[in-house]
């Protein structure tokens, strides 16, 4: 594994910042090292010149304060939420040297103090998320330290089924699903259906969907753009098994091969089972498509043409290519109009999902469209391909290649409007943006799935009607 | 059985978060506010891998303190407290040991338990290090105000 570029750590702070936030505090943690070794806390009320680059406060009573040593102040707050927990955590610390005060008031004696340096973490400034995504590499040293001090490897864990759902990314799997099932539909509507084939197809695809979620995140590390991404989402940044040490990069290599080479051999025995020269291309290209989306030397999602590829791959070759297994080979412009909304509906999933990663992408060379374009053009071109999938249903039935029933399907376009409206206000916030993510993987999903509710209805109107008419041509 | 006078246990059961400092390798104090945890003997603080710095201080340096000084943090109370004492590193098991004080902890942070539920979406968090601290001397503010000298107890026992 060569990770370009490493992960960047908590942002600094510098002086000036340090003491103006710790005068925003309504009181000081003054700490110092007794002379037995231990740390004492006390709170004072410090005069803050973060301009001057120092603090001043009436010496606690009692205490002795050393003045060859640095002692630090420290700003602390949360909010209690009773019943749930706290919120609004931030804190700052800043150390320097006490020296006794000649120029601070009377009564008892006052300490004056000169920064040195600060250090602290505002989740309102970071969100908590992101500072956790920050601090991997920390977690990594610890137990890279534990495994020398015992003498054998110490790693994180998660439970076999948590681990396997975030390292395969599972959920993602009606992206496959969807397409598959609806060109089985669109088959059996044709008179083609074959229990057996399909159920092969819809396993053979979906590994083929595991491998790439798999391989994706073992060619995203070797380029460096899983460890540049500093806010990764449950919808985006990968599944952050390899930088969480979870899983190893040779592991998940390896469980990418493994997921390829079950689905060739269910494609090889399909193509056996089936014979035809159709489903021979559609899994070579689709081969091609999957593993050069981020492989090298195609890299399809490095130079923003991932959309292209993911829209393609999981809309005309999955659907299309479960529609030749059954009919062997036959092919009709049904499928290929139906698998369009689908293509651009898949296409924006990651399209959206893009836009959180942008910086972090940028950094890694990843020039997705979100990375090339500004953000108005992005919004706009979601609007613009949100309506063209909606607007496809609607001409493929007016030309009589889509089933009436799969205007369906419109059902969803509520959904796009809300991810629409959502982009903007929630574009620099990658956190404020996971429900709209979630969103528009509903967009996808209901659209696919009222699709193809719409051919069961015209399947079981063909078995109980036959003389009903549901295409308008 | 009880090491600390009933005031300062008072402020460690009531207290959401207190001021962990340790002390770094170059002998400077480095302060973390964390959630107090105290069994009536001795008392837990949790800290994931992810912010595990603190660890490797104790490790180096076992010499620790505990302040509790916000109150808003402890329900409006105003006095409070420094105590002083020694730290482990409790870490045989990062991924499940701590879960022993999960009771004490959702007293104090409920939605702790429902958050472990959602490991998988934040699986380092979890693994996680206890830090043992045995009180060797506290100095107590009655007040909170540090204008008067603290009430220090050593071992236990109230000292002048």
């Amino acid at each position: 594994m060569a990770a370009v570029t490493k992960t960047p750590r908590t942002p600094a702070l510098n002086l000036h910042e340090g003491l103006a936030k710790l005068s925003t505090y309504p009181y000081q943690i003054l700490t110092f090292v007794d002379p037995d070794g231990y740390p004492v806390s006390v709170a004072v009320a410090a005069s803050i010149d973060a301009d001057g680059g120092s603090a001043t406060f009436a010496s606690p009573a009692g205490l002795t304060i050393p003045t060859d040593a640095d002692v630090s102040l420290t700003g602390s707050h949360i909010r209690p939420q009773p019943g749930y927990g706290y919120d609004e955590r931030r804190h700052v610390t800043v150390w320097g040297r006490p020296a006794p005060a000649t120029n601070w008031g009377a009564g008892r004696g006052a300490v004056s103090f000169t920064a040195a340096r600060a250090w602290g973490w505002d989740e309102a400034e970071v969100p908590f998320f992101e500072y956790s995504e920050r601090s991997t590499g920390q977690s990594k040293k610890y137990f890279d330290a534990l495994s020398v001090e015992r003498g054998t490897p110490v790693k994180p864990r998660l439970s076999l089924g948590w681990l396997a759902l975030r390292t395969t990314r599972l959920p993602f799997l009606s992206a496959t699903i969807v397409p598959v099932v609806l060109g089985i539909a669109i088959a059996a509507r044709h008179g083609s259906f074959d229990l057996l084939t399909a159920v092969l197809t819809v396993i053979g695809a979906s590994l083929v969907q595991l491998g790439l979620n798999v391989a994706n995140d073992v060619f995203d590390t070797a380029q460096g753009a899983d460890d540049a991404n500093l806010t990764p989402t449950k919808f985006s940044g990968g599944s952050r098994v390899i930088q969480y040490g979870l899983v190893s990069f040779r592991q998940m290599a390896g469980l990418a091969t493994i997921f390829y080479v079950a689905a060739g051999l269910i494609g090889i025995l399909l193509l056996a089972m089936r014979g035809s020269p159709a489903l021979l291309i559609i899994g070579i290209v689709g081969f091609i498509v999957s593993i050069g989306y981020t492989a090298p030397p195609l890299k399809f999602v490095y130079r923003g043409l991932g959309e292209i590829a993911v829209a393609i791959g999981f809309g005309p070759l999955m659907l299309l290519g479960a529609y030749v297994v059954q009919t062997r080979g036959a092919l009709s412009w049904e499928p290929l109009v139906a698998s369009l909304p689908i293509a651009l509906l898949v296409a924006l999933i990651l399209y959206v999902n893009e836009i959180p990663d942008r910086r972090g992408d940028a950094r890694a060379g990843k020039r997705t469209l979100p990375v090339r374009l500004s953000k108005p053009t992005v919004i706009a071109i979601y609007q613009v391909a949100a309506v063209a999938a909606y607007a496809i249903v609607v001409v493929g039935v007016i030309v009589g290649q889509l089933p009436i029933p799969a205007l369906l399907a419109l059902l969803s376009a509520p959904l796009a409007l809300q991810v629409s409206r959502g982009l903007a206000p929630n574009y620099d916030d990658p956190y404020g943006l996971m429900a709209v993510m979630g969103v528009n993987v509903k967009v996808h999903l209901y659209a696919g799935l009222l699709l193809l509710a719409g051919y069961l209805v015209v399947l079981i109107a063909g078995a109980l009607a036959p003389s009903v008419n549901l295409f308008l041509h | 059985m009880s090491t600390l006078p009933e005031p300062i246990e008072a402020l460690l059961e009531a207290a959401l978060v207190g001021e962990l400092t340790v002390v770094d390798a170059n002998g400077h104090p480095v302060t973390y506010p964390l959630i107090p945890l105290y069994d009536g003997e001795k008392i837990y603080l949790t800290s994931s891998t992810l912010f595990s710095r603190k660890l490797e201080h104790i490790k180096g340096n076992g010499k620790v303190s505990l302040s509790i000084t916000d109150p808003i943090a402890v329900g409006g109370r105003t006095d409070r407290a420094t105590i002083q004492g020694d730290a482990r590193v409790i870490e045989e098991d990062p991924h499940g040991g701590w879960e022993r004080l999960l009771p004490i902890w959702e007293k104090k942070e409920p939605s702790i338990v429902y958050f472990l539920t959602q490991r998988v979406a934040l699986p380092l968090f979890f693994e996680r290090s206890l830090i043992e601290i045995t009180p060797r001397r506290a100095f107590y503010w009655p007040d909170g105000d540090a204008s008067t000298a603290p009430q220090v107890s050593a071992a236990g026992k109230a000292a002048a």
